[in-house]
């Protein structure tokens, strides 16, 4: 439904986004992740026909962007990062506006209107004007102007910024809602939001597309340390900490600093401690032998996988360094 | 609905809905009806609506930018203009959509002042010749200037400096006789070619309408000529082109 092909886009002599390639397949629900500043507005700016790529081509539905712009944009549903709403016009006339510029009818608007208000809940608001919604609401108004025309492709930027988290939350089971039915593609500099929501993300850093993969599989390629959380009883800390640093597939180890679990710990009677350990090295076993040799009680032993937020530090703090 | 007449028919509605129209309204008829008043009222005064066109053609300047200011600002101001250009709509149809409705509010205006033109036949036994080209010069006139005012909107966010752009170019067009007549030779004549309306002889109604220079002098006399025609007809289009063009630039941008 959407291909991009060493697209690239520059404003003036600043390249904003280098030579992207990607493609997402009827249905699918792509995270776009990202630090501020890495091109995902740009890479969607691309992708709407708001703005042109100084190189390479976008296809929407089957249209190239550019060549087949007005076709291209009948299959899209946008919504911008910063919502763009008529403050003046009521919820319903908004939508209607918005409804006859996709070139719906009137008889199709009349039908669609309804089931897209029950759908984001604006129900009570239908004749409120847009300019008296707060934010959350103003959002809902937003991704009902994206649907409302039933488009294949849904492109959505940061549709859960600057929103009070109970919204959030009921935004983000909005769109997995959303992503039933449509081809989504979605930015976001919130890992946890990306995850839970995308079953795809790609990556984008200084412009360039740093990875493509499904966000569990994305964990465990990029699992360059090992992470166990560990529980040892009847032993002194700094034996335990210079017994581990000791094993060779151990690269760090260190107390636990988190306040909760040092709490329970405590109150256990027990030293809890953090380990990074070499990828596939069968750290678990060797660390649990090792410890158990010593007559010291394992009470626990936990791997860790590694969260996207960190993933995501550890890939583009490596593309900078690359650079 | 075509895409314009979608556009046109919002951009009007929310004409009525803000106050705006009403007192720009109000503004015309007020000025027109001094202007009219004026040209009417001595002794033997001629039964014309050469007062009324005089004022309109004078507060047109501000009239015509401050209805288009807010036309194509707000939208970049709000971020609707992303909505608009990845909407299956061509810039050509958003300008001249927007036009349209400036262009409507001007007419349904021109349409009350021709209580002017009542009054003149119930009192005399005006002329109706130059009335008619009276009427048909100004809505001319008019979508020159608005054609100008939606160009100076396309090129912020801020509707003010859409409003003060748009008046200056048109004043620049108005008084671009106080250049012209200290030149001589081709230059001054290519200078006058592009006189706006009939420059400040406005003010001094009993030369207007008879005043050499200004394209609108013609259609004040009954007179309609084609290069005048041409010269409103070509003004509007440009700016309505340049305005497209504004538009086409924000993309790269």
């Amino acid at each position: 439904m959407i291909k991009l092909e060493h697209m690239s886009k520059s404003y003036g002599s600043y390249p904003a986004v280098i030579d992207v390639s990607f493609e997402v397949l009827k249905g699918e629900i792509v995270g776009f992740l990202g630090p501020n500043g890495a091109g995902k507005t740009t890479t969607m700016r691309v992708l709407t026909g708001f703005t042109p790529p100084t190189e390479g081509t976008a296809t929407v539905a089957g249209y190239d962007i550019v060549s087949h712009s007005l076709d291209a944009r009948r299959h899209i549903g946008y919504l911008p990062e910063t919502v763009p709403l008529y403050l003046d016009m009521s919820v319903r006339d908004y939508l209607t506006y918005m409804g006859k510029i996709r070139g719906m009818n009137n008889k199709w608007i009349q039908e669609r209107l309804p089931r897209v208000i029950d759908m984001v809940r604006l129900g009570e608001y239908r004749d409120t004007l847009v300019g008296k919604l707060s934010k959350g609401y103003r959002q809902r108004t937003g991704i009902a102007q994206a649907i409302l025309h039933e488009p294949d492709v849904l492109i959505m930027d940061e549709p859960t910024i600057g929103i009070d988290p109970i919204q959030v939350v009921e935004t983000r089971e909005l769109i997995s809602e959303l992503g039933a039915e449509h081809t989504l593609l979605l930015s976001s500099h919130i890992l946890p939001e990306v995850s839970m929501i995308c079953r795809r993300v790609l990556v984008i850093h200084d412009g360039r597309i740093v990875a493509d993969d499904r966000p569990n599989a994305l964990s465990e390629k990029l699992q360059h340390a090992e992470r166990i959380e560990l529980g040892v009883r009847n032993a002194e800390q700094r034996e335990v900490i210079n017994l581990l640093r000791d094993l060779s597939i151990v690269i760090d180890a260190r107390t636990d600093q988190r306040a909760a679990v040092q709490q329970r710990a405590q109150q256990e009677g027990r030293i809890a401690l953090l380990v990074d350990a070499k990828p596939n090295s069968k750290a678990s076993e060797v660390i649990a032998s090792s410890i158990i040799d010593r007559g010291w009680g394992l009470t626990n032993l936990t791997p860790l996988p590694m969260t996207l937020e960190e993933i995501f530090l550890e890939l583009t703090t490596e593309e900078e360094l690359g650079s | 609905m075509s895409n314009v007449s979608i556009i046109a028919l919002k951009e009007i509605r929310t004409y009525f809905a803000s106050p705006m129209a009403y007192v720009v309204a109000a503004a015309f008829l007020a000025i027109t009806g001094f202007f009219f008043v004026a040209s009417v009222s001595d002794a033997f005064s001629e039964a014309s609506i050469r007062g009324f066109l005089a004022g309109a053609i004078f507060f047109m300047i501000f009239m015509a930018p401050a209805l288009t200011m807010r036309l194509l600002a707000e939208e970049q101001k709000l971020g609707t203009l992303e909505l608009l250009l990845t909407s299956p709509l061509r810039e050509v149809e958003i300008v001249f959509g927007k036009f349209l409705a400036s262009f409507t509010m001007v007419l349904i205006m021109a349409a009350v002042s021709l209580y002017f033109v009542l009054v003149l036949f119930i009192y005399g036994v005006p002329d109706i010749g130059p009335i008619l080209t009276g009427y048909l010069g100004l809505m001319l006139y008019a979508g020159a200037a608005l054609s100008v005012g939606l160009f100076a909107s396309a090129l912020s966010p801020n509707q003010i400096v859409g409003l003060v752009v748009g008046a200056g170019i048109l004043t620049t067009l108005t008084i671009i006789d106080f250049i012209s007549n200290r030149l001589s030779g081709i230059a001054a004549e290519v200078l006058n070619g592009f006189q706006l309306g009939a420059s400040f002889s406005v003010f001094d109604l009993d030369s207007f309408g008879v005043a050499e220079s200004g394209h609108f002098a013609d259609f004040a006399r009954g007179i309609i000529s084609v290069p005048d025609i041409s010269y409103y007809l070509s003004l509007t289009v440009v700016f309505l082109f340049l305005t497209v063009v504004v538009l086409e630039i924000r993309r790269w941008r």
